[in-house]
């Protein structure tokens, strides 16, 4: 066990390779109640969310979910949030923050509501949430919910019932594999486990899902995503919409064409031993161009794979850099991201 | 579950005394608490190496630790199978995935090493 952002949570039930498995070839659950999770209700809710997400959100239809940052005046990244348009009148919205940032982001808000008219509720201590996913748990939820999670398309929400009780229903993940996300009212979480371990459904710590969204390239809060690190920089410029008015939206106008700042790329090794994070790159001549922000042995690849932040002119897919591993060098490649992209059937 | 003829060091390490030389391995312990071992860097035969410190790294996919020697002598053999498959150390830690071989400097240079109800003593309160 762990603690992760104040939370006890298992690194792995048995092994990490084996739960990492059962998703790209079956199914896994994960229990993400520790991740933040926000109500925002009232007429001025989707405005008061347009004006701190980067991302656009107008034409965000009711029933789906988009994937956001949110930033400072100065263009640096305060978390990756999901945020859900449940499309109930006059106005409700979820958001799913990082454990980590949870209440930065609750004070953010309230900071920065200005008169919209609106609430804003903190309902992670009364929830619980779930991840299931891989290929086999599209076809499980139907067992689970009186809604066939089989009709929502890929980052759509819908509100279902598990036996007698009201749940939030999403098919998002952090391993890119298929699968949902299911946000439970208080005291109902265990019961949903004990469903999912009936079914089978291997249980997963978290050391699977950082190899899992590793290999997908998903960044992780704290390792390629910092208050010092900017949208272009993490190369999430898609999730940001400069037609439209937001903290932090003139400063990166700026900070867009910069060609100075180090950006974020994936780096496959060749070698055996991983590079892992803070773990300094270096060129041909043994000059410092960059650090590993995380890494792993990939076992879907069977090689180790990395994330980084390096120079610019450093960042072209083919280029060779050695990680400096525990004092010595190892071989890695600048490739393109993800590392692994699921097959879609 | 311990083998009562190894001798064993509070890093996890165990050592079989073969005449005149030892055998060095990862208890069954170390390789269930790291699981998934994916690489494993060994000293080369010749070099020495000194109780208590490290003389190599076992690499799993959560984690790098250090595989420290249990006494003080010079490396004569390293288990080759382990650069081609560092699995066998988990699937047969008191076996096949043996580490190093070890001739001992100083005669008496075991006897801070426990046996194995000292131990299994040891890994249960952990």
């Amino acid at each position: 066990m762990v603690d992760f952002a104040g939370t006890q949570l298992p690194v792995q039930f048995a092994s990490i390779v084996q739960e990492h498995q059962a998703v790209r070839f079956g199914m896994g659950w994960f229990d993400v109640s520790h991740m933040g999770r926000f109500r925002l209700t009232g007429p001025d809710a989707g405005r008061w969310l347009d004006a701190l997400l980067t991302c656009r959100l107008a034409d965000l239809p009711a029933g789906k979910v988009r994937y956001s940052l949110v930033c400072r005046q100065d263009g640096g990244i305060l978390d990756d949030v999901l945020v859900y348009n449940l499309g109930e009148s006059p106005g409700e919205w979820a958001l799913v923050v990082n454990a980590s940032n949870r209440s930065k982001i609750h004070d953010w808000f309230l900071a920065n509501q200005g008169t919209w008219q609106a609430k804003l509720e903190d309902q992670t201590s009364q929830t619980a949430m779930v991840a299931v996913q891989g290929p086999e748990a599209v076809a499980l939820a139907a067992q689970l919910f009186d809604r066939d999670v089989a009709t929502l398309p890929n980052y759509g929400c819908f509100q279902a019932h598990f036996d007698k009780s009201k749940v939030l229903v999403s098919r998002t993940g952090y391993t890119g594999e298929d699968g949902w996300e299911v946000c439970l009212p208080e005291g109902r979480g265990m019961s949903f486990i004990e469903r999912l371990a009936e079914a089978g459904v291997v249980a997963c710590g978290l050391g699977a899902r950082d190899t899992l969204r590793l290999e997908a390239s998903m960044p992780l809060y704290g390792h390629e995503l910092t208050n010092a690190i900017d949208p272009y920089q993490a190369g999430l410029g898609r999730s940001v919409d400069l037609e439209k008015e937001f903290i932090g939206r003139d400063a990166l106008l700026r900070r867009r064409g910069r060609s100075d700042l180090p950006v974020r790329v994936g780096l496959a090794g060749s070698g055996k031993r991983a590079a892992r994070e803070n773990d300094l790159l270096v060129d041909g001549n043994g000059l410092e161009v960059g650090r590993v922000t995380s890494g792993t042995m990939s076992p879907t690849l069977g090689h180790p794979v990395a994330m980084a932040f390096v120079q610019p002119d450093r960042s072209t897919p083919g280029l060779s850099l050695s990680a400096m591993v525990r004092g010595r060098p190892e071989p890695y490649t600048v490739v393109k991201m993800p590392f692994y992209r699921r097959i879609v059937r | 579950m311990n083998p009562k003829d190894l001798k064993y060091a509070k890093s996890h390490e165990w050592v079989r005394v073969e005449g005149d030389t030892c055998l060095v391995g990862l208890t069954r312990f170390a390789v269930d608490q790291l699981t998934d071992i994916t690489y494993i860097e060994l000293p080369k035969a010749g070099e020495k190496v000194t109780s208590g410190e490290g003389m190599g790294e076992v690499e799993s996919v959560k984690a790098v630790s250090d595989i420290y020697a249990p006494l003080d002598g010079e490396v004569v053999a390293v288990n080759e199978g382990l650069a081609v498959d560092a699995s066998l150390v988990s699937r047969d830690p008191y076996g096949e995935g043996w580490l190093v071989r070890i001739r001992p400097s100083q005669t008496g240079a075991l006897d801070h090493l426990m046996n194995a109800d000292e131990y299994t003593k040891q890994t249960e309160g952990a």
